[in-house]
């Protein structure tokens, strides 16, 4: 156990390390321009990293010769619905700056706000006054950075959690190798999430999910640590449909005795029962919304505060202030790290307490 | 709220939710149930291990205080018998003895008797031996001395001496 424990903080300080090592060759020249252009370029920045993109990109500097920038990246595929399925590479964009083709019609990507827009043959997008483009948006099904991270999360967790199964087989029920770290973790799921909230009568049902989701946005919420700049869990999309999850299984599994403290609560007279069922109606969909905006905005918060103090660095650009900041962020990084198991705890927790509610049994009144 | 809205990206939702629902049923499949029974039959068998090994104690025990029971019971029977034994064995030579010493004092008594009746049959005929014999003598010493006039004489003479007329 010793061996893991320092093998688990070799592995924290080389993220915290590469998290900030990395992220520095930000896309601005701090030597002819001056402050304000650093900060705007930064806010540009982190509000173009909190999307999502259409390709992986990994770095990115302007050659100094030719003024332009080069990119380090992945290509993704870019999959459209607009009167058929289009399908195209994303590096036919050249980040928005050229135009589309794809059968009779004409994309681009609008870089700002980094969605795909069709357009005419020159491209042209018109905007209004608040700069939001006015062109027709196609369906946008492509694989995009986030959801081929979402995939090689998922590989990673079938490839890991397969392999202790296996060990398990294998080793007559002793786990081997990465899975002594894990197995603790699922027992704790089991042990201190789901048997007290759900109870150990229906706890079963529920297991998968919650081993799942818990270690889906564990994982996710480390990998937005680290320098491939990936914010995948602070992503409404994607929190929504964890959230919309919860509450299908929630309100599709949930018993009798659920649905009757709703609209005709027990035990209380009967005007306060009718005042009573609208608000317990409201919070049958407050309950999975505080679930998907808490993780959104957990996340979204740690990689806008911690991207602002590498940045702030920066704008310093002295000693005493961007050591002074170098410091924050590495300590911001630690507590993010620790936030990253905290919302998967919590939304893991959360997700099991409300599926306690529907199956929960009341004997007498309540 | 608008911006969450502005960002909200419906084919992003789309593949998250196809490729958690599906990575949920992989996982459940392949990973989750596999473990969870594994941990759960392990578990089983430490619980029942432990059971057993309860079980195993208390049985020792009670075991253990059967044998010290028999050991004791043993033990006192093993006492009782001896001293039984010891109450025998005395008892057996007391009686031996005075068999013996009755059986002797009978021998002795016959023996007696027979020695008495022996030696009075012995006396008896030792005395008509005796008897006889003298005779024998008496008559042979007669004839061979009164063959001779003169030894008769003399016998005469001798008896006639030791007479004393009174």
């Amino acid at each position: 156990m010793k061996y893991y424990r320092k093998l688990l903080l070799i592995a924290v300080a080389l993220f915290v390390g590469f998290a900030n090592g990395y992220s520095t060759p930000l896309n601005f020249e701090k030597d002819n321009e001056k402050k304000g252009d650093i900060k705007s370029g930064i806010k540009e920045y982190i509000t173009h990293h909190l999307k999502d993109s259409h390709s992986f990109s990994i770095t990115s500097w302007k050659d100094e010769q030719t003024g332009e920038k080069v990119y380090i990246e992945v290509p993704l595929p870019v999959i459209l619905y607009d009167q058929g399925f289009k399908f195209f590479w994303s590096s036919d964009f050249k980040h928005g700056k050229s135009v589309v083709s794809s059968g009779e019609s004409y994309y681009k990507l609008e870089y700002h706000d980094s969605r795909i827009y069709k357009t005419d043959r020159l491209g042209q997008i018109n905007y209004d006054e608040n700069h939001h483009p006015l062109n027709e948006k196609p369906l946008d099904f492509s694989i995009t950075k986030n959801i081929a991270t979402i995939m090689i999360v998922s590989i990673l967790m079938l490839l890991l959690f397969v392999s202790l199964a296996k060990s398990f087989k294998t080793n007559k029920g002793i786990s081997i190798g990465i899975g002594r770290f894990f197995e603790p973790i699922i027992l704790y799921i089991r042990d201190e999430i789901a048997i007290p909230n759900i109870g150990e009568k229906k706890y079963k049902n529920y297991m998968s999910f919650l081993l799942t989701i818990f270690f889906f946005v564990w994982f996710l919420n480390l990998l937005g640590l680290t320098p491939l700049g990936v914010n995948v869990t602070g992503n409404i999309a994607v929190t929504f449909s964890l959230a919309l999850l919860t509450f299908l299984i929630t309100n599709l599994t949930a018993n009798k005795n659920y649905w009757g403290h709703i609209f005709w609560m027990p035990g209380v007279p009967v005007l306060i029962k009718v005042v009573l069922a609208p608000i317990e109606l409201l919070g049958v969909f407050i309950k999975p919304f505080s679930l998907l905006i808490r993780l959104y905005a957990n996340i979204q918060a740690g990689h806008i505060v911690l991207y602002s103090l590498i940045g702030l660095m920066f704008i310093f650009n002295n000693l005493v202030g961007s050591s002074l900041s170098f410091v924050l962020a590495f300590f911001i990084s630690i507590i993010e790290i620790l936030v990253a198991l905290l919302q998967a705890y919590i939304f893991t927790m959360l997700s099991a307490l409300y599926f306690g509610f529907a199956v929960a049994e009341h004997e007498g009144d309540h | 709220m608008e911006k969450l809205l502005s960002e909200f990206s419906i084919g992003l939702f789309f593949w998250q939710t196809v490729i958690f629902v599906l990575l949920i049923f992989l996982l459940k499949k392949f990973a989750w149930k596999p473990i969870l029974d594994a941990v759960n039959e392990r578990e089983e068998g430490i619980r029942s291990a432990l059971k057993s090994a309860e079980k195993a104690r208390e049985e020792m025990a009670s075991l253990q205080s059967e044998n010290e029971d028999t050991l004791k019971k043993a033990r006192l029977e093993r006492d009782g018998l001896l001293k039984e034994a010891r109450e025998i064995k005395q008892k057996l030579i007391e009686e031996a003895k005075n068999e013996a010493n009755k059986e002797a004092k009978k021998i002795i008594i016959q023996a007696q008797e027979t020695i008495e009746s022996e030696k009075n049959a012995a006396i008896v005929d030792l005395k008509n031996q005796v008897a006889n014999l003298s005779i024998e003598i008496a008559e042979k010493v007669l004839k061979e001395k009164l063959s001779e006039d003169k030894a008769q004489m003399n016998l005469v003479k001798e008896l006639v001496k030791d007479v004393t007329l009174k």
